[in-house]
């Protein structure tokens, strides 16, 4: 590498680093315990597992479910149900007020088999909660997810620097070489480099998917602008209906459709994934990755027919795989541990790159300070 | 003694290479592809934890810096 190149190299690597690792050291921060957000989930009350019944019983009807939520909110409407993958036998209800405009919010996690309800939980308070927000969006929405979205990119742009850094420094050292017995400043350096290289890939996967991650709201806002506004265009002069129809008929019209799926997320008329005419049945497939995947299925809300179904588009396909990526929680407890062992690391390698940058940063400060002195003296 | 960029880097290959793996193991399915990514990515990190922690210096000779 010539002198120029490397000058260059280390100046992008340098200010890359610089603006985004506060960022960064705060998103790994936040983002250890975000790992066990499940555990915690369950150990605060904020999430359930299905209770174990006496007697093994099939998946209630599920107009029982939204009257058993609704008798909980008489004034407020089912806006959602979502299962997880791994809990099919818990339905998580979000409600909204029809009357209010400001509307309050209310969530429910209930017995996909019983109807129960199981928690009530809020979900926008407790210590959780804010260092998710810290996480996602900086409490800023959109605009803060676009910003942590561009400090992730900087990330990106100080590993590939790093790499590049790597070799010029590496010449003369077998692989993690560190010279504990040296300044304090060269074994960091030595930890900076090996613990970057060994970190490379998962923290690029991390960070990559990260930023794809900070892209959700848009990538969701393309597919209603580009694919649901094409499904529903049929209705879009029609007044919205008076009366909605049964959801497990439109679940069921949607299971006929697609026989080997299972449905994941139903949105009811009114949200915006859907339409004021239609259930929004999103079906996911039963492998591990097409688990991780959804197809909608448009189901008319009063005839309970398909009326139109169509695979999603490759950007959110995109998004759906990098979550699990970025998330750590796709092969169990094993890798969540793994997860936050690589995050520590990473904080190290941060940590050590800003000290690195301050000692140096001080000694040209030095420098300076002499320079500017014995020119003083010269006078 | 100068190193070529191969064997700079081949030490570094290798470890993402088993990284990829371990990472994209355990979205391909559950069972044995979880327990391939348990083993590439745990040996990914202990490999960190042991150059952080590792008492002693190097054991090969020290090339002037």
């Amino acid at each position: 590498m010539t002198p120029l190149s490397l000058k260059r190299w280390s100046w992008i690597h340098k200010w890359s680093s610089l603006v985004c690792t506060v960022f960064m050291l705060l998103l790994c921060i936040t983002g250890l315990p975000m790992i066990f957000q499940h555990e915690i989930g369950a150990w605060t009350g904020k999430m359930v597992s299905a209770p174990t019944l006496a007697q093994p019983l099939p998946l209630v009807h599920l107009d029982r479910v939204v009257t058993s939520a609704q008798a909980l909110h008489p004034d407020k409407t089912v806006d959602f149900l979502f299962r997880e993958v791994d809990e099919p036998n818990v339905w998580f209800a979000a409600l909204h007020d029809t009357r209010v405009k400001e509307h309050e919010d209310a969530t429910l996690f209930l017995d996909a088999r019983t109807a129960q309800v199981l928690t009530q939980p809020k979900l926008d308070e407790g210590v959780m909660y804010v260092i998710t927000r810290l996480h996602v969006d900086l409490f800023a929405d959109l605009p803060g997810k676009l910003f942590l979205g561009l400090m992730g990119v900087l990330l990106l742009v100080a590993i590939v620097s790093g790499v590049v850094l790597y070799a010029p420094f590496m010449r003369k050292l077998k692989f993690g070489t560190v010279r504990r017995e040296r300044t304090t400043r060269i074994k960091w350096l030595d930890l900076h480099n090996v613990l970057g290289a060994v970190t490379l890939v998962w923290l690029l996967i991390v960070g990559g998917t990260g930023v794809i991650n900070t892209w959700a709201d848009l990538v969701i806002k393309l597919w209603q602008y580009q694919e649901l506004s094409a499904m529903t265009a049929p209705y879009r002069n029609l007044p919205p209906p008076k009366q909605i129809g049964s959801v497990q008929a439109a679940v069921d019209a949607a299971q006929r459709q697609e026989a080997t799926m299972s449905p994941a997320f139903i949105a009811f008329p009114g949200n915006e994934l859907a339409s004021p005419h239609h259930y929004m049945v999103f079906m996911r497939g039963t492998t591990a990755v097409t688990s991780r995947l959804y197809k909608p299925v448009l189901v008319d809300a009063q005839t309970a027919q398909v009326t139109a179904s169509r695979d999603l588009p490759w950007y959110a396909s995109t998004l759906l795989l990098s979550q699990p990526l970025h998330f750590g929680d796709y092969g169990g407890m094993p890798l969540k541990i793994i997860w936050a062992l690589l995050d520590l690391l990473a904080i190290v390698v941060l940590g050590s790159g800003l000290y690195l940058w301050w000692k140096k940063h001080r000694a040209s400060q030095k420098e300076e300070k002499n320079h500017a002195l014995e020119s003083v003296a010269n006078l | 003694m100068h190193l070529s960029l191969w064997q700079i880097f081949k030490p570094v290959i290798a470890i993402g290479v088993i990284s990829g793996i371990g990472l994209i193991s355990a979205l391909l399915g559950d069972g044995i592809w979880d327990g391939l990514s348990w083993l590439c990515l745990a040996w990914v990190s202990a490999l960190g934890l042991y150059y952080l922690f590792r008492k002693q210096t190097s054991s090969t000779p020290r090339i002037s810096e």
